[in-house]
């Protein structure tokens, strides 16, 4: 019976994204996302309180949105220890160190061609790994897990970097030429520009990855709070309400991290094609 | 890219003395407390060897991790449980496995996106929003879940694993398909050709470059979620359960050597996967 009706809901459901999709614009455009994201949170609530699901295995949305609501304090003080602290601080450094880097590179040119392929490589290695060294080095509080940040994000930077300063075309090249520019007002005028779409891509990518590094990091050892570590501690007493709230807060807290960015972006790169209508 | 052999080399040399430069310095503070409780006072020479051979140090000598390595690796049998090979195994399979749903879960939703529309406006932006979601903090939700379906240890593993692959190839192969160019596909409307052989004879072979370059995120990735899958669990085998033992006795070289092992593996499996698409795109390259 419930079964019929969860069909019966996703059937109308689909009808109605169906047309909500030839809608366009930058508000209208966001009805069939929205309505796609509504649909599968209605569709989960159904299903687990019409079967009865166990806590343990899924909570409905209804019930992680009230344990947000209770736990809002405790919430807040993860949040505090792992975003505001450690990502935050972690994310700030890498991707300006890997930027530095990527300029000095960029003026040397042995070093770029020494530094890309081991820059390569360590995009295929699981990084996240070296946390529980991390936290040896640095103690429990957050510099140990701004430090896994640290490394994490480095690497995408300095390789978008790199790529985005070689972006510019011969052309701009040679009227900077001759206009007589360094090579500081050329990088300053031109390559810099040029290459910022590139460092806007390593900006979101490095966003959730920060995130990720933080919240594994904790799982190595952490002073009593921050999201890691309420995670695992409450994943292992089975209260599965509160770990769904970390996640939820988690969640909302990257996709405002990313979003901030590709609206940065927008701002920062409107002349790019690719904003263009 | 072309590989130059001499500046890599000199790159490369530099890491290993700053690596040297480094152990010695993090671990002179602890050697130096040592000797002084035990009455000594080595000079400096006898000082370089003690932090550069210590038994629990904070930075390992390039040597120290060389030799643990092969000591874990070769001399013991593979079937022992302190044998390395068995916990990078362990690992593997879960992402492989893994690795396989993932890719083909992306390469089928990418399939589905490029020929509905009502799918690419209503479920695009979630593909991308559920990267901003941590999908490593939900390991211990999933596991918590699969684990009282009574799957056994592989599965759990391999879902996350899953969830990590599936975006960039769903990003990849959807690129890679909608990229042929309008008079491609007008050609093809000339030839009255259906849906399903524009796929195979012009959108699936345009789109390879592309679902090589996701695959080979994702392998990566992969080989992550079955890392990290192993912590909050407590896992009793592989390299993300080596790692936690490690760092709960401070065997640091268990753990060292435990990340150069999955350092070792996932930079062999995404070698491989690139050497396949030099060999594919070859082969198409001579077909055409």
């Amino acid at each position: 019976m419930s079964l019929l009706l969860a069909i019966l809901l996703l059937v109308a459901a689909g009808f109605a994204i169906h047309r909500l999709a030839r809608l366009e614009g930058p508000v209208l455009g966001l009805a069939a996302p929205l309505a796609f994201g509504a649909t599968l949170l209605a569709l989960w609530e159904f299903l687990v309180v019409a079967n009865e699901v166990p806590m343990v295995l899924l909570p409905a949305p209804s019930a992680i949105g009230a344990r947000m609501v209770a736990s809002a304090g405790i919430l807040w003080i993860d949040f505090n220890q792992t975003f505001l602290k450690a990502v935050l601080a972690g994310y700030a450094i890498g991707c300006l160190g890997g930027f530095l880097l990527a300029l000095l590179a960029d003026r040397v040119p042995f070093l770029a061609r020494g530094l890309l392929p081991l820059a390569n490589l360590a995009a295929s290695l699981p990084v996240v790994g070296i946390a529980p060294i991390m936290v040896m080095w640095f103690g429990f509080d957050w510099p140990s897990k701004a430090a896994v940040v640290v490394a994490m994000t480095f690497f995408p930077m300095l390789v978008n970097t790199l790529a985005g300063l070689a972006a510019a075309g011969r052309l701009e090249h040679d009227l900077m030429r001759s206009y007589a520019a360094g090579h500081g007002a050329t990088l300053w005028h031109v390559r810099l520009p040029a290459a910022l779409p590139f460092i806007f891509t390593a900006l979101k990518v490095n966003a959730p990855l920060a995130l990720i590094g933080a919240i594994v990091a904790e799982f190595f050892g952490s002073p009593t709070a921050g999201m890691g570590f309420r995670i695992a501690t409450e994943a292992s007493r089975l209260a599965m309400d509160m770990v769904w709230a970390e996640i939820a807060l988690a969640a909302l807290a990257g996709s405002a991290f990313y979003g901030t960015l590709a609206l940065a972006e927008r701002a920062a790169t409107f002349w790019h094609p690719s904003h263009r209508p | 890219m072309r590989i130059s052999a001499l500046p890599l080399a000199v790159v490369a040399a530099a890491l290993l003395v700053i690596w040297v430069l480094a152990a010695i310095a993090l671990n002179w503070q602890v050697v130096a407390d040592a000797q002084a409780r035990t009455g000594h006072s080595p000079d400096w020479q006898a000082m370089l060897g003690l932090t550069l051979n210590h038994a629990r140090p904070l930075l390992p000598g390039p040597h120290q991790l060389a030799e643990e390595l092969w000591r874990s690796t070769v001399m013991l049998p593979v079937t022992s449980r302190r044998s390395l090979v068995h916990h990078a195994w362990i690992t593997l399979s879960a992402a492989l496995s893994g690795f396989a749903l993932g890719s083909l879960a992306g390469i089928v939703l990418a399939t589905a996106i490029v020929h509905l529309r009502t799918l690419e406006r209503s479920l695009m932006p979630w593909i991308v929003m559920s990267q901003a979601v941590p999908v490593l903090a939900l390991a211990p939700i999933v596991i918590v879940a699969l684990g009282s379906l009574d799957l056994g240890d592989l599965w759990p593993k391999a879902v996350i694993s899953a969830y990590l692959c599936f975006f960039p190839v769903t990003i990849g192969m959807a690129r890679g398909l909608a990229s042929p160019d309008r008079l491609s596909l007008d050609l093809m409307r000339t030839w009255s050709a259906s849906r399903v052989q524009i796929f195979f004879a012009l959108r699936l072979p345009v789109a390879l470059p592309f679902l090589f370059g996701g695959l080979k995120v994702a392998m990566a990735a992969s080989i992550v979620g079955a890392i990290v899958a192993e912590l909050p669990t407590g896992a009793q085998a592989g390299l993300g359960a080596r790692l936690l033992a490690g760092s709960y006795f401070g065997q640091t070289l268990q753990i060292w050597s435990a990340l150069a092992m999955a350092a070792l593996v996932s930079a062999t499996l995404v070698g491989l996967l690139a050497l396949a698409e030099r060999l594919i795109a070859r082969r198409m390259a001579g077909a055409a």
